[in-house]
C-alpha cells in the first residue's frame, strides 16, 4: 500500500485538530503559542503534500513563506510575553483578564 | 520502506504534539515540540520536498525553538503550570467535530481533477534547484517583502524585550552624575 496524498492530508487534519484542542484548552500564554505552532505545521504539511502531488511548486513556496511569517510572529510575540510577565508576574489568561466584562 | 517511514513518523509526531498540547510542564512541552518539528522535516524529505525539509530543520527546530528557549529564561519554567480548566468535554467535542469535518473534506473525491501544474521550473532538476529558480523569478517580490518583514519583527523584538534594560542603564548613569552624588552626600 503506497502512501498517497490522502494519507498526508489526514495526518495534517489530525495535527490541526490537536493544535486546535490545545488553543481552546490552554490557559497559559506560552502554551497557547506552542499550540499555534502545531497548527501552522499542520498547514505546512498539507501545502507540501498537495504541491508534490500535483507537481506545482507554489505550495512549497507558500509553506516557505509560512515558515518565515511564523519566525517573525515568534520574535514579536515573545517580546510581548516578556513585557506581560514583567508587568503582571504571570502568564495565566484568567489572571490577565482585567476588563471585567 | 516509504510506508514504514510515513507511519512511524506520523505516529511519533502525533504523540509528541499531544504531549505538547496537554503537558503541564513547559520544558516537556517545548522539548516535545522541538522533536516533533525535526520529525516533520523527515516527513518533508520522504515527500520529496527536500529544500522545505532543510528549511524546517534550520528555521523551526533551530531558530524558533532556540528563541523559545531564550524566552524561557525570563519565565519560571521548572514550576508546573497550574491551569483552571473549564470542563474539557466541550473542547474535545468541538475539536473532534472539526477533525471529522477536515478529514471528510480531505478524503472526499477530488473535485479539481483537471488542475494543471503552472509553476514547475526546469523539468528533471533537483528540488532545491527548482525552488531557487521559482523563488527568484515568480516569487521575488514576496521574498523581498518577507525579508523586510523579518527585519521589522527583529527590531520590534529587540525594542519590546529590552525596555527595562534601558531604565536600569539610565539609573547607572544618574548614580555616576557628580551633582546627584553631591546631593546625596548633603542629605
Amino acid at each position: 500500500m503506497t502512501i498517497g496524498l490522502t494519507h498526508y492530508l489526514v495526518l495534517s487534519a489530525i495535527l490541526f485538530a490537536v493544535g486546535l484542542a490545545g488553543v481552546l484548552r490552554r490557559k497559559n500564554l506560552l502554551m497557547l503559542f506552542f499550540a499555534t505552532e502545531i497548527m501552522l505545521n499542520a498547514a505546512n504539511i498539507a501545502f507540501a503534500a498537495i504541491s508534490t502531488h500535483i507537481g506545482d511548486l507554489s505550495g512549497q513556496m507558500f509553506a516557505l513563506f509560512i515558515i518565515a511569517i511564523a519566525a517573525s510572529e515568534v520574535a514579536v510575540g515573545l517580546g510581548l510575553l516578556i513585557l506581560i510577565y514583567k508587568k503582571y508576574g504571570t502568564l495565566d489568561l484568567d489572571n490577565l483578564s482585567i476588563m471585567k466584562g | 520502506m516509504e510506508t514504514v517511514a510515513f507511519y512511524l513518523f506520523s505516529i511519533l509526531i502525533t504523540g509528541l504534539f499531544l504531549v505538547t498540547a496537554f503537558s503541564r510542564n513547559i520544558l516537556y512541552a517545548m522539548s516535545a515540540l522541538a522533536a516533533g518539528m525535526v520529525l516533520i522535516s523527515g516527513l518533508f524529505f520522504i515527500m520529496g520536498a527536500d529544500f522545505l525539509g532543510a528549511v524546517q530543520l534550520v528555521v523551526y527546530s533551530g531558530a524558533v525553538m532556540a528563541l523559545y528557549a531564550f524566552g524561557m529564561m525570563f519565565f519560571d519554567a521548572t514550576r508546573d503550570v497550574k491551569e483552571k480548566n473549564s470542563p474539557a468535554g466541550i473542547v474535545f467535542l468541538l475539536s473532534g467535530i472539526s477533525a471529522v469535518i477536515l478529514v471528510a473534506i480531505f478524503a472526499a473525491p477530488k473535485i479539481g481533477e483537471n488542475i494543471k501544474a503552472l509553476v514547475t521550473g526546469t523539468k528533471g532538476a533537483d528540488n532545491p534547484h527548482v525552488i531557487g529558480e521559482v523563488l527568484f523569478t515568480k516569487y521575488l517580490v514576496p521574498f523581498e517583502v518577507a525579508a523586510v518583514m523579518l527585519l521589522v519583527a527583529m527590531i520590534a523584538g529587540i525594542v519590546l524585550a529590552s525596555k527595562k534594560m534601558d531604565e536600569s542603564l539610565s539609573e547607572i548613569y544618574i548614580d555616576a552624575d557628580p551633582e546627584t552624588v553631591a546631593k546625596e552626600e548633603q542629605k
